[in-house]
């Protein structure tokens, strides 16, 4: 009993430490191919739009309500101290230095990496990564460069979208349902939030953009075991990918701040 | 010519290939049969370099193949060219894109050339007018066809073949057949298939090789096959349940 329990704790480990080994390595390799020509911007363009483009309705409509919520709760607090305005730098500061990228970070990968995962899972298991090989294309340049790329890419810009509708929510429910002053409001905004704010949140969703699309690509890459696998693969990139993000998110806050 | 040396492959502990030996003549079409899971499929993927043996080797006219690294192999694929089981055609490309890949890939031909290549390749293993259908639009038959067309497009010395019938019926199978023996009588190129089918077998070999328990028991042209002792190459042959092959 104590020795089955021990044997998966044991084969857990060995997992998580060879997962992260092989993560690495991908990684390692992808930003190696990046700079080695020739270097194929089509397929770059396309993984841009799928990650960026593709993603917009989605980042757009959780930002704009996050930015919502997050003036009506804030208000609800404020009010208190009768600081009503400071709602304002609350939902700017909010969405810019954290939520902002998280909640994108979480999105994208739910959206945009369980796609990854499974297509590069099914090109797997019907032999279109050996295929690749075969003709002499090397399949990390070929397939993992332009995700990563794009991950890295177009998470910010999804962000700096994210932080703008999350305030322009934020300035709908607070100027026009709580009734705080236009320009106060405004005003306020401006004063409290700067641009180390926004830079400190986009290198935030860089870092996630970056883990995203390598957990994702790596999961498809060496996905096994037919339709089932390629099912694991998806979920496990998404679960991999969404803890690592808001880890990494810690780690990074904590780094930064000093 | 190829000549494969006492080539070992285990995956875990599960022995798969147990001391091949085995020479491909160059223009000559090979077949290698064996039972399903006989580890046909991990003996071309050596040859290709998909797989790395755990020891013994194989020659490439005089180089070494099995000791090259990843990057130098990748100069040698240039000379394969590979059909899958099934025909790993990129579903997110045409049927033109797919064919023409491996020459956007490695040539600077501008885009009509390629077309007009790939229009010729397609046109010589019976398609027309299918350019711009995806792969899910094909049948079993006509993807193994593309899948061919895209493995000949480069003009390789070397193709390889993964069960080149495997799921099709009988007369579709017997026309990939005519397919297979045309093509390689056209460029005299050095075919290496690997198949259970016994019919086609007989149809194209010039040479056949069959696998069992890891190792090549038996080789030889379809006449001396047919007139072979061996139980084991009998009862494969005659497709019978009974015999000294267990079924589990």
């Amino acid at each position: 009993m104590i020795r089955e329990y021990l044997e998966e704790v044991g084969r857990k480990t060995e997992y998580v430490i060879n997962s992260a080994g092989a993560i690495a390595i991908m990684l390692a390799q992808a930003v190696m191919y990046t700079f080695v020509p020739p270097i194929k911007l089509r397929n770059m363009f396309k993984q841009m739009e799928f990650v960026g483009v593709e993603s917009l309705f989605v980042v757009i409509l959780t930002g704009t309500f996050t930015g919502m919520v997050l003036a009506l709760q804030s208000f609800n607090a404020l009010k208190r101290f009768g600081a009503e305005s400071l709602v304002a730098p609350t939902v700017a500061l909010s969405m810019a230095r954290e939520l902002g990228p998280v909640l994108t970070g979480l999105m994208v990968t739910g959206r945009a990496g369980s796609a990854m995962a499974t297509e590069l899972g099914t090109m797997r298991v019907s032999e279109q990564i050996d295929a690749l090989v075969t003709m002499a294309v090397n399949p990390i340049k070929y397939l993992v460069v332009p995700r990563v790329v794009a991950g890295v890419l177009m998470f910010p810009v999804l962000t700096i979208i994210s932080d703008f509708v999350g305030v322009v929510g934020g300035y709908i429910v607070g100027v026009k349902f709580l009734g705080i002053n236009s320009g106060v409001y405004i005003a306020r905004t401006l004063d409290f939030v700067n641009v180390h704010d926004i830079f400190y949140g986009l290198k935030k969703s860089l870092a996630f953009g970056l883990i995203t699309a390598t957990v994702a690509c790596f999961h498809g890459f060496y996905a096994k075991g037919g339709a089932e696998g390629v099912g694991r693969a998806a979920t496990s990139s998404v679960v991999m990918g969404s803890v690592l993000i808001l880890v990494s998110d810690y780690l990074l806050s904590s780094i930064m701040s000093y | 010519m190829i000549e494969i040396k006492d080539l070992r492959k285990s995956f875990e502990s599960k022995v798969v290939l147990d001391g091949v030996d085995l020479t491909i003549e160059k223009g000559k079409i090979t077949v290698i049969i064996g039972r399903s899971g006989e580890g046909k499929s991990v003996l071309i993927k050596h040859i290709i370099g998909l797989l790395r043996p755990d020891s013994g080797k194989i020659m490439l006219d005089d180089v070494e193949i099995t000791a090259l690294k990843e990057r130098e192999f990748n100069g040698m694929r240039k000379r394969f060219g590979m059909l899958f089981q099934g025909a790993a055609l990129f579903d997110s490309m045409t049927v033109s894109e797919n064919v023409g890949f491996p020459l956007v890939e490695h040539t600077d031909l501008n885009e009509e050339d390629v077309l007009k290549i790939v229009k010729e390749k397609l046109r010589r293993v019976g398609l027309e007018g299918v350019e711009d259908l995806m792969p899910a639009e094909l049948s079993g038959g006509m993807k193994k066809r593309v899948g061919l067309a895209r493995a000949i497009v480069m003009d390789p010395e070397i193709v390889l073949f993964d069960e080149p019938t495997a799921g099709l019926d009988p007369i579709m199978s017997d026309s990939i057949g005519d397919l297979v023996l045309e093509t390689q009588r056209a460029l005299q190129t050095t075919y290496i298939v690997i198949t259970h089918d016994i019919t086609l077998t007989y149809k194209i070999a010039d040479k056949i090789a069959m696998l069992h328990e890891g190792r090549i028991i038996e080789q030889g042209s379809v006449e001396e096959m047919k007139a072979n002792r061996n139980p084991i190459v009998r009862q494969f042959l005659e497709g019978r349940a009974q015999g000294p092959i267990k079924v589990y």
